[in-house]
């Protein structure tokens, strides 16, 4: 936990009220999301129990295993599920903008304008799409223990969204409470932080009640049901385990049916508060000023949603059960990448979180005290190098000889450091300059800070993401195991167990 | 046998396994100050000899300049390359020698007998391959590194100290590749292993840095199944104080202690503290000054007639970088400049006589995995010649044995030995038989 989060945390437990720890929201929030809350049965990995899937907060759609042992049951729950979510899905495969090539001689490109965006309480939905999809991708429509064709098709997007989720910069597949504890710190542990009902009562207490009476209650699981995907026990053992048996027992239809009315209604007891909860997140989530870089990674998750769909098309085999050690590395290398440019952004978009970096040392902000635009030295030949000299009070931890530095005003200008002098709690750095001021001796108006301007130099950037250079899959080296076997679909996919 | 010649056997061993081309790749195992650097230089410049050309994959800029040097004064016949970025300038030291060739593409310094660059260079190397190789520091290069330049070589020689830090992500809680024979969090060596046990392993048997009171609690603690040993016998080494402490503080005690035993732990009273703990900074600086003032010496097979410790000999090491910066801080303002302050992972690979190291758990309320990686405080205990002297608050034991390793475990992964938590406390109970307990 950062310096300034602590600090935040702190004060919301001082005021009895949640506390900002960004000015800008750094998340893409959908104006049509679609929420998912699902419930599992204890005692079984991902065994599917119930869910409460929409895109309309006013319209959920509750959907219930009524015997949920039972393997045939949970493929008919993932057959409706898949509806759902698929033709949400798929309404966003209309709409296509075609952009221009990123090279000379490429074709344009296309993608589509809006992509999907589900919501899940916490990170434990993200961990049920994972394994939903890891239970249901290989599955076949054919021979031997057939499903229907919703079924593998929502196995592959599960996973996909899943997968996205791993990155930070990616908002196709959202956990509430993460979304939540990256705008607000609450006066509470990170642990009950996890609990959606006692983090919303922090942000967004009932009337009449302080947030710390609505966190309190929201540990007793009768007044708050657990936010899932597990169940409260108490509720497995008085409601749940009666109506299983009840319906198990039933001797007639007429009464089946009326237990799984009852068992249907308590469920939805069960998750109705939280539905509400997601719902009322995306909405005070959705009210925030969103940072500068959000549409742009919202368009780059356009992109991989395009791209996936494209793929689904064409081959679509489902993702394999685990990465080669190309893709691996690859996967890697991306999600660093992606880290370092999204930390950037945030830093840049917002000054608290560049406040972070400015606390430890690692970024300062400070006025021009001197300016000489016309600096050169001689390398193999003269040229220019402009330098400045920056007054700051920050607790600077860098030291001289620390280069690659970046002001978010002039992107594409090194700053390295020659100097450092404290005098009277303030530090002047004196930087040379590189980049950005053109080709000849003279720099151009307004591209070298002039005195007075107040800039802040860090090691974030923002740069070009190149995908690296990889062997080829079938090119993998001795050292890594030599090329895997190509994917081929295995009927023993079929049969495999769900958990 | 002497300690020379138990030396030269392993190194004749090794190149000789290497050079047979038996094998696709031979790993060396080497303690802290075993001689890996030498090992590098002679079976390049050996191989480079009988006409080969041979390359060198190093991990940091400074590691290349580094060998670059040492091959260059071994071997002033060959041509030796540097593959650089394209803003590479070379150093002073690099630019003496007028047959090394600097170059950014592969093609230019094929006239070259030793072509030495990091592994990020030589990801830029798409084509062609090379007969001989040697991967410098190995451990501490991560697989998806190896995965891309391993297809340039025929067969490799991977070298590197087990000890050290592993290598390093920004993307820390991913274990989505845990247990995969290929896991490319891991390091080069182990994923090579891993996929391929049956390639021989050797190692380097001798420390010549570390001091016989150093070589075997080092061993116990962080190379508990294959160990090695001080190449130096007990007299060879010392270390005195000229000027007698004033027989008043526990500073002086420490220093005595650490001078006749080689080692010193310096206990102040438990206290749970930021990690920029201001006491046990002041501590840790008035040790390493401390040791200058009294004019200490040491004697070694170098100089066997003692020679007065340098502040550049001396280091000071942390966990943490704000914790480095406070240290430097403090030092500077007590006349300690010249003194190297570091984090554990920028003092990988280098050597003092004398070290004062922060102890990572000093102070905390919780011992995290980073706290409790082996790698880190082996780092810090294996750099010195003659003594090292932990600082720390006491009840780390304590702290220890109220946070076991929690970490979860999955189906197939790699486990490494020892254990953190293990080093730990193989090294407190060590220590505690070299206390001084501050007031």
């Amino acid at each position: 936990m950062s310096t300034l989060t602590a600090l935040a945390r702190v004060q919301a437990a001082h005021h009895g009220a949640a506390q900002q720890i960004c000015t800008v929201r750094h998340l893409h929030v959908h104006d049509r999301p679609l929420v998912l809350v699902p419930l599992t049965l204890a005692g079984e990995t991902n065994a599917p129990l119930a869910a409460m899937v929409g895109d309309r907060h006013g319209n959920p759609q509750v959907l219930v295993v009524p015997r949920p042992r039972l393997r045939e049951q949970r493929f008919v729950f993932v057959e409706r599920l898949a509806n759902i979510v698929l033709s949400y899905v798929d309404g966003f495969t209309d709409d296509v903008e075609t952009l221009p090539a990123k090279r000379k001689d490429d074709e344009p490109r296309q993608r589509f304008t809006d992509a999907p965006q589900v919501w899940v309480p916490n990170p434990g939905g993200v961990e049920y799409l994972r394994l939903m999809g890891r239970m249901t991708r290989f599955r076949q429509t054919t021979g031997d223990y057939a499903v229907a064709a919703g079924v593998p098709q929502l196995g592959k997007w599960a996973t996909w969204l899943a997968e996205q989720a791993e990155y930070p910069d990616s908002s196709v597949l959202v956990a509430a409470t993460q979304a939540l504890t990256g705008f607000w710190a609450t006066g509470q542990s990170s642990l009950e932080d996890g609990n959606l009902a006692a983090l919303m009562g922090w942000i967004a207490p009932p009337a009449g009640m302080t947030a710390e009476q609505a966190a309190a209650t929201a540990e007793d699981p009768i007044l708050c049901p657990p936010a899932g995907p597990a169940t409260d026990p108490q509720f497995d053992r008085l409601v749940l385990a009666p109506a299983l048996r009840d319906l198990e027992e039933a001797p007639s239809d007429a009464v089946r049916v009326r237990v799984q009315e009852r068992l249907t209604l308590a469920l939805r007891e069960q998750m109705q508060p939280t539905w509400d909860r997601v719902w009322q997140a995306i909405g005070l989530l959705g009210a925030q000023q969103p940072g500068g870089s959000v549409e742009q990674r919202w368009a780059a998750d356009r992109d991989r949603f395009s791209d996936f769909v494209a793929y689904l098309r064409d081959t679509g085999h489902p993702q394999a059960k685990r990465d080669s050690a190309v893709l691996g590395a690859r996967k890697l290398h991306d999600m660093e990448r992606r880290l370092a440019n999204f930390e950037a952004q945030r830093a840049f978009d917002d000054p608290l979180v560049m406040g972070e970096q400015r606390m430890t040392g690692e970024a300062f902000t400070g006025i021009v005290t001197w300016s000489d635009p016309l600096r050169t030295v001689t390398l193999s030949r003269r040229v220019l190098r402009p330098g400045i000299v920056v007054e700051t009070e920050d607790p600077l931890r860098l030291v001289a000889g620390d280069a690659d530095l970046r002001d978010p005003q002039r992107p594409n200008q090194k700053a390295s450091i020659l100097r450092l002098s404290e005098s009277a709690g303030k530090i002047s750095v004196s930087l040379e300059l590189q980049g950005g001021t053109g080709s000849g001796l003279t720099a151009p108006p307004g591209s070298v800070p002039a005195v007075g301007e107040r800039v802040t130099y860090s090691r974030l950037q923002v740069s070009y993401m190149s995908p690296g250079q990889f062997p080829a899959r079938d090119q993998t080296p001795w050292t890594h195991g030599g090329p895997p076997q190509p994917y081929a679909p295995a009927t023993s996919d079929a049969a495999e167990d769900w958990s | 046998m002497t300690a020379a010649e138990q030396a030269e056997r392993a190194v004749a061993e090794i190149i000789g396994t290497f050079t047979s081309g038996a094998h696709r790749g031979v790993v060396v195992d080497s303690p802290p100050g075993a001689g890996k650097s030498t090992l590098v230089v002679r079976t390049s410049t050996e191989l480079a000899r009988q006409g080969e050309q041979i390359c060198v994959v190093a991990q940091t800029n400074s590691q290349v300049d580094d060998l670059i040097i040492r091959m260059a004064t071994a071997a002033d016949d060959l041509r030796i390359g540097r593959l650089s970025a394209g803003d590479y300038r070379p150093s002073d030291e690099v630019s003496r020698f007028p047959f090394v060739r600097v170059a950014s593409k592969i093609d230019d310094l094929a006239s070259c007998k030793i072509i030495v660059g990091t592994a990020a260079k030589w990801v830029y190397v798409t084509d062609g391959q090379w007969p001989w190789a040697i991967i410098d520091e190995a451990y501490q290069m991560r697989s998806d590194m190896l995965l891309r330049i391993a297809s340039r070589f025929e067969r490799m020689l991977f070298v590197g100290d087990p000890g050290q830090l592993d290598p390093f992500s920004t993307v820390e809680e991913s274990h989505r590749w845990a247990g995969l024979a290929w896991d490319p969090m891991q390091s080069a060596v182990a994923v090579l292993l891993r996929n391929n046990p049956d390639l021989p392993q050797l190692r380097l048997p001798l420390s010549w840095r570390l001091p016989p009171s150093a070589a075997p609690v080092v061993a116990k603690a962080f190379y508990p199944f294959t160990g090695f040993e001080a190449a130096t016998a007990p007299q060879t080494r010392g270390m005195k104080a000229t000027a007698a402490g004033l027989g008043v503080g526990p500073v002086d005690d420490v220093i005595d202690i650490a001078a006749e035993t080689g080692w010193g732990f310096y206990e102040m009273p438990a206290r749970n503290t930021i990690r920029t703990d201001a006491e046990a900074v002041q501590a840790t600086v008035a040790i390493a000054t401390r040791v200058l003032q009294r004019g200490t010496e040491t004697y070694c097979e170098h100089a066997p007639g003692g020679r007065r410790i340098e502040p550049g000999r001396i280091a000071v090491g942390a966990a943490h970088r704000d914790q480095v910066t406070a240290l430097r801080q403090a030092l500077e303002a007590s006349g300690g400049s010249g003194i190297r302050v570091d984090t554990a992972n920028r003092l990988q690979g280098a050597e003092f006589d004398v070290t004062v190291m922060l102890h990572p758990l000093s102070g905390r309320i919780d011992a995290t995995a980073f706290h409790l990686e082996s790698g880190r405080l082996c780092v810090l205990t294996s750099r010195h010649r003659h003594a090292c002297i932990v600082v720390g608050r006491a009840g780390i034991p304590d702290l220890l044995d109220t946070h076991p390793s929690v970490e979860p475990i999955y189906l197939d992964a790699m486990t490494k030995f020892p254990d953190g938590w293990e080093a730990n406390q193989a090294m407190l109970a060590h220590l505690a038989g070299h206390r001084v307990a501050a007031f």
